[in-house]
């Protein structure tokens, strides 16, 4: 069965002059893990908390699990899990206290210990949340999405703030949620964290998706599987960027600050001929680099501006 | 695997309540501790001793001092000494004592004291009525004493009902306000809110929680009264009970409407403050409200904590029924609807 678990249609939202959300479409299907990508204030915890209820749309419309907010509020909460941001749980409370209190709340609720176990904070069961470090926190928070056994899980921003060790085990628990045909919808800043968890993902800038495609298709639209960064050394004028774009094999050139981007088909047959293209511009090199392509390159590509600039 | 025995929301969200309160040793320490310590301390400070000695001193090195002295001291509520007159002063200034006794040559004697201060006023009263009567003066009208010492016209029978009203003033607005904020504050009513819980139950948990330790709170402070300084409690119970729910019912809804929109701890806090500081000082907790000028007398009756505390003494002191605290009662009960209504319609949950 890989119907539609969440169709999203003309969403808008603004806060003041600022339009967060601009006419946003967006299709889930079910059994997929979705990934919105974009900068912070791209508007994705805003498209998130309305699907999830927690906000209303000025126009547009959300259909969740074949139902809506405004007519089936109560049987919607009972369907999903949610991660939200900056959630901190009370101190004084346990482990097993907290996720007991949230298991509480639903109509079929998994075991309590069931669900410790689930997130892999079986020895911190008994702990108060006030002790646990910031991974374990993100684990209890996973703990509480999981506890109502919902058939739909919302996690926005999920491994943001947490070291390499952590995100790697919020990752594993997110591949559990798929294998066992749940739907996602993530949101996330890390092109690495939706190349790896995502089916598709959504490249949200300014309010809109502006590019939409499993995160190989995405990369392959660059047409190119390589990059070539390089920055020209002090004081020099920069090279120029059309005879880079006419070498064989390269894409793209992106240049911003004095860096300089490439994305090339070969990487060995390109590195020779754009060294020989600036040593015959007279351009000497600060710096050179070069990676396979991510999503991050997609989003430069789309945007010319990074990810992570605020 | 399902668990078999599925758990009610409303019992869990009471529990975590009672636990988050027990797991803070200073919550429970204003709660219980201090209002006991509060009324041991006044109470004693303020018990009846047998009957009042004053501290009075006479000027020495007068031809008369030995003689005035003589005559005071026939008077048991005086205690005198005999000092130099620039000692005598200071002690007058610092409170040591109430009176200075300066006799002059011709036999007469001045008296030296702080007429707006009511030991000062008493020294004087006592002394002259020893001096007058040791030098030959006879009553013209003749006097019968009946001094009648029961329970329940001591300062600690007035301050206990006092202290009752003035704790389930704090713990209710408090334990909510505090409680509620702290909860919007870490996102954690956000994350409730997503979660299929009942916002009715959630708020609902406070009351039960209240209710717990408010009952715990009363029996503890009313309890100590009794038993250390035979405080009465002379009106029926029922009533007794009666005010106390309403009164903790009005001040925890008080509570919900001053944390209604609040983000921060120290914003509630002075909001907390500024609707409790006018009930402290005005309604009568440690000294009778009718005090105040009766320009103001409407506007205190009016504040709810006014009306707990008259109701509980008219209630514990004279044994009035239902009827005899309607009125506080009424005005309570109008607190309550709407401190209620408002916060609800205001209330934020995110």
């Amino acid at each position: 069965m890989n119907g539609t678990a969440l169709r999203v249609r003309a969403l808008r939202k603004s806060y003041g002059d600022v339009i967060a959300v601009d006419g946003l479409d967006l299709e889930v299907r079910e059994g997929e893990c979705f990934g919105l990508l974009g900068p912070n204030g791209a508007g994705k915890t805003t498209t998130i908390e309305i699907c999830e209820g927690l906000l209303d749309a000025e126009s547009g419309t959300v259909e969740l699990l074949g139902q809506t907010w405004k007519h089936h509020a109560a049987e919607l909460k009972q369907k999903l899990g949610m991660q939200l941001q900056e959630t901190q749980f009370t101190d004084k409370l346990t482990v097993r206290e907290t996720v007991r209190l949230f298991g509480s709340f639903y109509r079929h609720p998994r075991g309590v210990d069931e669900t410790i176990a689930m997130v892999q904070l079986e020895s911190k069961a008994g702990s108060r949340v006030g002790q646990l470090s910031g991974g374990q926190k993100q684990r209890l928070a996973m703990a509480v999405a999981l506890v109502g056994d919902p058939e739909f899980f919302f996690l926005d921003e999920p491994t943001t703030g947490l070291d390499p060790q952590a995100r790697r085990q919020v990752w594993d628990l997110v591949e559990g949620f798929k294998a066992s045909g749940r739907t996602i919808l993530l949101t996330t800043h890390y092109m690495d964290e939706a190349e790896r968890l995502c089916n598709r993902v959504g490249i949200m800038d300014r309010g809109r998706i502006i590019a939409l495609d499993t995160p190989r298709g995405l990369i392959a639209s660059l047409g190119a599987e390589h990059v070539i960064e390089f920055a020209a050394g002090e004081g020099q004028r920069g090279p120029d960027a059309a005879a880079l774009r006419r070498l064989e094999g390269v894409r793209a050139v992106h240049s911003s600050d004095g860096h300089f981007q490439l994305h090339v088909e070969h990487l060995h047959a390109a590195v020779p001929m754009v060294l020989a293209e600036l040593d015959a511009q007279g351009v000497t090199l600060a710096e050179l680099r070069t990676h396979s392509a991510t999503l991050e390159d997609v989003f430069v590509s789309l945007t010319g501006r990074h990810l992570r600039e605020e | 695997m399902k668990s078999e025995r599925r758990d009610r929301p409303l019992p869990q969200l009471a529990l975590v309540r009672m636990l988050e309160f027990l797991r803070e040793p200073e919550a429970i320490f204003w709660t219980f501790g201090f209002p006991v310590l509060l009324a041991a301390g006044l109470g004693i400070a303020f018990r009846n001793k047998p009957a009042d000695i004053v501290n009075v001193a006479v000027v020495a090195g007068q031809r008369q001092s030995a003689q005035v002295a003589t005559w005071l001291r026939g008077d048991k509520a005086l205690h005198v000494d005999v000092m130099p007159e620039e000692k005598a002063n200071l002690a007058l200034r610092t409170g040591g004592i109430a009176l200075v006794v300066l006799p002059s040559g011709d036999g007469g004697v001045t008296w030296r004291y702080d007429d707006t201060n009511p030991d000062g006023r008493a020294a004087r009263l006592l002394a002259d009525d020893a001096l007058q009567r040791a030098a030959g003066r006879r009553d013209v009208v003749p006097i019968f004493e009946d001094r009648d010492r029961a329970p329940g016209s001591r300062y600690i029978d007035f301050l206990l009902p006092g202290l009752l009203g003035m704790n389930m003033m704090g713990d209710g607005m408090w334990g909510i306000g505090f409680g509620i904020v702290d909860a919007r504050r870490r996102k954690l009513l956000k994350r409730l809110i997503a979660s299929p819980m009942s916002r009715a139950e959630y708020l609902l948990s406070y009351l039960l929680s209240r209710i717990v330790i408010l009952t715990t709170e009363i029996a503890l402070i009313g309890g100590f009264g009794t038993l250390v300084f035979g405080v009465p409690f002379r009106g029926s119970f029922i009533v007794f009970a009666l005010i106390c729910a309403i009164t903790g019912f009005t001040f925890s809804s008080m509570g919900l409407l001053v944390a209604s929109r609040v983000n921060t701890i120290e914003a509630v806090s002075g909001l907390m403050n500024l609707a409790m500081l006018p009930m402290w000082v005005l309604s009568g907790v440690f000294f009778s409200s009718s005090r105040f000028p009766g320009l103001v007398q409407p506007f205190i009756h009016a504040l709810p904590l006014t009306a707990a505390v008259d109701a509980l003494r008219t209630n514990m002191l004279q044994g009035g029924g239902v009827q005899a605290v309607g009125v506080e009662l009424a005005i309570l009960s109008v607190w309550l609807v709407v401190s209620f209504t408002v916060a609800l319609r205001i209330f934020r949950w995110r």
